[in-house]
């Protein structure tokens, strides 16, 4: 076989317009400002840095993003596989590099980002009434992405209510929920509680000696046990029996708020092969496994007064946390943004999609509708869906789709250029609506070996069918015009 | 039930055959396609060109789906078909036997014979080759015309757009597509056209397009005289079926492949379907050539009934069509003429602000609805597709809309508005 022609399309427009510039150039002024306030040189300028570094990349940003609003509002990924950015280019292994390296430095060095987190003690100060800690600067951080690029998703999909409401709601938990409550806890003595994360993502939550820990410091703390119990046992089936998934990855959850914010520029990078839809299905449940084991084993140990499983169950948990906690849904999690998606870590990692999944899949009323036979098969649906899902394989066949990973991000339908998709919460009898209107239900034949066997040419080389005979070839009209 | 059947193309016509083929019997099935080793959505070659999806991407099943499903694909040029032997001759002298032949050809880009249409930078949109040529001859250049006024110019017009490329775009028509489409859809997408910047120019048509000294597009000039200075021009003025092969093999040929209801051809276990076919008379598909990728793919679904032994009539059924106009939606289903005719109603209700337009036709006696028009909002296919079927009256529609929302959850509703409209326009007809 030949190769398809190349589609190798260069850049196109190639220069940045003036807008895109100064943009570029203020964030590029802040990031370097925070550059040097990591390496010490803030520190006659404290109190203005923070302002300072986080002024310019808000602005910056500000400058970059009016650009959507010059065009008309709509579906504008235009150029997202030409730019290096989100393409995998040079400047996407960059900030892959970057967003790793912040991570490893953030774990395993983190002295090195004292005067960063000495930039922020004011806003600590302010929040908590307390100087700020490495956990704080990330947290600040993280905030920072979820609310700015947030911003930028409101006006890139503002023709879209259902992103618009979603990315709202994602800035609100991850400002407030994740963010400023927090902090405020801190203020008053209570322990650090994030309400917006449930067992089995904060997989500590319901083990035994956090547990301890809540209720004996305080009757905020008894209710923190209370919320994390109702969160696991019955937020999270009933509402994802109303909703699916959705209700807690892409407008709860702070992994998911990050993903769908400071992600969406590489939405399209995920894999949509059946094969790693297949290592998705092991590797997460195989590590929501992990955590029930953890869990179960934590509680044993804990019921039978430190007996047997002591050491094992300390160990255990010890490995979860690194391996799981750290390693994976961090460093790998966010790190690897620009070069595998936006959502590695929910899509292959979190236990609590896994859960959520499972419910979604057996016990929900979600599902993406189909539009019938109005499907062209172009494709955008499954490129720009986050977690891997072929979308297009359902959408063409007229089935609606039903599947465990779906987060509800409701991107497909947004860019699907033929109104074929809509996210819905209906009927379970009409859920696994079969192919409708185009007929896709016939039963296949199937073939076995046997049937392959038997073929006599399998796959046809361009050498195995027969050269005909010059006689032959005089009939058949050879010289004949070239037509197909 | 034939032993080896073999398919000329691999668009959505000759793939959809093959895989039905393929539900409804063991045979050996062989695909022979020219222009690319496998199946993708011609539909989706403006994502490609505009950075939205790469070539990858736009095909829908992946490459191990081929052998896992029996299904071979032979890259190769069929020249000519040996009817009396049974057997498809390729380019180098190589020939593949067959019991059941099926020629998915598709179409070509309609060129008029304008002086220049040959030139470099000219070219029609068609498929992958188009595409790499188009992005040769519009790498780094200022300005472009696009000609006629179809769905393929208007998306040809978009991808410039997207490339920052300024867009001349002559359409014949007085105004944009109204040989389909009713005067308030017209003037929305012109409007739409015009808001991207394009200079759309009604009433205009191409005269000839004049070389440099290099030979390559230097400018258009029009019928009423205009020069209009582009480095690209972009021939859109429709597509005939692709009939060579079927000609050169004395398989009668009429304006496409001559055909019955069977998709049967004057030769024997040859069939024809897609764009290259054409039926012997009116009446068995919505018209006599059908061009588009649903029937495309209903054609696909019927002939592999016919080849596997269950001979089946086409049945084109409900009609529907989709596209999309820059950024407007548009889908239709049933009957809606350009202009209705004197016993046809028709309530129309648009927001021109949102660009959302909605419309159905009624027959003015008998109530029955006659089809919906969508701009800028989604109808459920299964719901138009059953009032259609069941003759329903346009009182039973208007008072169940709501069934037939498709836009997202938290989008304004429309069917009250459209309600309102309904009612107002009734008692005024009282």
């Amino acid at each position: 076989m030949r190769s398809t022609p190349s589609l190798q399309l260069t850049t196109p427009g190639g220069a940045y317009s003036a807008r895109e510039r100064t943009g570029l150039a203020l964030i590029g002024a802040g990031l370097v400002g925070l550059l040097c306030v990591m390496f010490g040189a803030g520190e006659a300028a404290r109190g203005v840095s923070l302002w300072f570094t986080m002024g310019c990349i808000t602005a910056g940003s500000g400058v970059l993003f009016s650009g959507y609003l010059k065009r008309p509002a709509g579906v504008d990924n235009n150029h997202v596989w030409f730019s290096p950015a989100t393409a995998r280019g040079m400047a996407g292994w960059l900030l892959g590099i970057v967003f790793t390296g912040f991570y490893v430095i953030l774990y395993w060095a983190p002295h090195s980002l004292e005067y960063l987190v000495r930039m922020t003690d004011s806003l600590s100060y302010l929040l908590r009434g307390e100087a700020a800690d490495r956990w704080f600067l990330y947290g600040f951080f993280y905030t920072v992405a979820v609310v700015i690029m947030g911003a930028r998703m409101i006006i890139k999909y503002r023709n879209n209510r259902y992103q618009i409401v979603r990315t709202i709601s994602v800035m609100f938990f991850q400002l407030g929920f994740a963010f400023l409550i927090p902090g405020f806890l801190k203020m008053l003595n209570q322990p650090e509680y994030y309400f917006s994360y449930f067992w089995p993502l904060k997989y500590d939550y319901i083990w035994p000696n956090s547990i301890a820990h809540f209720t004996n410091a305080s009757s905020l703390g008894v209710f923190m046990v209370f919320w994390g119990i109702a969160g696991t046992a019955v937020a999270t089936p009933v509402l994802t029996y109303f909703f699916g998934k959705r209700w807690y990855c892409s407008w709860v959850c702070g992994c998911g708020g990050l993903a769908e914010t400071a992600g969406d520029p590489f939405r399209h990078l995920s894999d949509k092969s059946s094969s790693a839809w297949k290592v998705e299905r092991w590797m997460v449940h195989s590590v929501l496994v992990f955590v029930v084991v953890t869990t179960g084993l934590l509680w044993v140990n804990s019921a039978t007064g430190q007996g047997i499983l002591g050491g094992v169950s300390g160990q255990f948990s010890r490995w979860y946390g690194f391996f799981i906690g750290l390693v994976f849904a961090g460093v790998v999690g966010v790190g690897f943004y620009p070069i595998m998606g936006s959502r590695v870590w929910c899509r292959f990692g979190c236990p609590m999609a896994a859960v959520l999944g499972l419910l979604q899949k057996y016990f929900s009323r979600f599902r993406i509708t189909t539009n019938g036979g109005q499907c062209i098969s172009c494709g955008n649906c499954s490129t720009y869906c986050e977690m891997g899902i072929d979308v297009r394989w359902y959408a063409q066949r007229g089935q609606n789709i039903i599947r465990a990973s779906c987060v509800g991000c409701g991107m497909c339908a947004a860019v699907c250029p033929r109104g074929v998709l809509r996210l819905e919460n209906s009927s379970r009898q009409t859920r696994y609506n079969g192919p409708v209107l185009i007929h896709e239900d016939q039963v296949s034949v199937q073939l076995d070996d046997a049937w392959r066997a038997s073929r006599p040419l399998m796959p046809p080389k361009q050498e195995d069918i027969p050269i005909l005979s010059d006689h032959d070839a005089q009939i058949m009209q050879l010289s004949g015009p070239r037509v197909s | 039930m034939p032993q080896h059947v073999v398919i000329i193309g691999n668009g959505i016509t000759g793939i959809t055959a093959a895989r039905f083929v393929r539900k409804l019997s063991a045979a050996r099935i062989t695909v022979i396609s020219d222009e690319t080793d496998h199946f993708y959505a011609r539909t989706a070659l403006m994502y490609i060109y505009m950075g939205h999806m790469r070539y990858k991407d736009v095909k829908p099943y992946e490459d191990s789906f081929w052998e896992k499903n029996g299904i071979d694909l032979v890259r190769g040029y069929a020249t000519c078909v040996d009817t009396e032997k049974k057997r498809v001759l390729l380019g180098g002298r190589r020939a593949i036997g067959y019991d059941a032949l099926l020629l998915a050809t598709g179409s070509r880009p309609n060129m008029f014979g304008w002086p220049g249409q040959d030139l470099d930078g000219v070219q029609g949109l068609y498929g992958i080759p188009d595409l790499v040529t188009m992005e040769r001859w519009t790498r780094d250049i200022g300005s472009a015309v696009v000609v006629g006024g179809g769905l393929i110019g208007v998306e040809m017009a978009e991808m410039l757009y997207v490339r920052h490329i300024l867009v001349t775009f002559l359409v014949r028509e007085k105004s944009y597509m109204d040989y389909l489409l009713p005067p308030e859809e017209s003037t929305m997408i012109s409007q739409e056209i015009l808001r991207h910047g394009i200079d759309l120019r009604l009433g205009a048509e191409l005269e000839s397009v004049l070389p440099d000294e290099a030979g390559r597009c230097r400018a258009v000039t029009t019928t009423a005289g205009d020069e209009i200075p582009c480095q690209f021009a972009g021939l859109t003025v429709g597509v005939h079926p692709n009939i060579g092969l079927a000609k050169a093999s004395g398989i009668a040929t009429s304006r496409g492949i001559v055909v019955n209801e069977y998709f049967e051809t004057s030769a024997p276990d040859v069939y024809a379907a897609g764009d290259c076919a054409e039926f012997d008379r009116e009446g068995v598909g919505s018209r006599r050539i059908e061009q588009l990728w649903y029937t495309g793919r209903s054609h696909g679904r019927t002939v592999a009934r016919s080849i596997c032994g269950l001979r089946t009539a086409y049945d084109r059924g409900v009609f529907y069509n989709s596209a999309k106009f820059f950024t407007i939606e548009y889908q239709t289903y049933g009957d809606i003429q350009a202009r209705q005719p004197e016993d046809v109603r028709t309530i129309c209700w648009q927001d021109p602000v949102a660009r959302k337009l909605l419309r159905i036709d009624f027959d003015a006696d008998s109530r029955v609805v006659r089809g919906f028009n969508a701009l800028g909002t989604r109808l459920r296919h299964d719901v138009c597709e059953h009032w259609l079927l069941r003759h329903a009256t346009v009182d039973t529609v208007v008072k169940d809309l709501r069934r037939a929302h498709f836009d997202g959850e938290f989008d304004r509703r429309h069917f009250r508005s459209f309600a309102r409209m309904y009612q107002q326009s009734a008692v005024t007809c009282a």
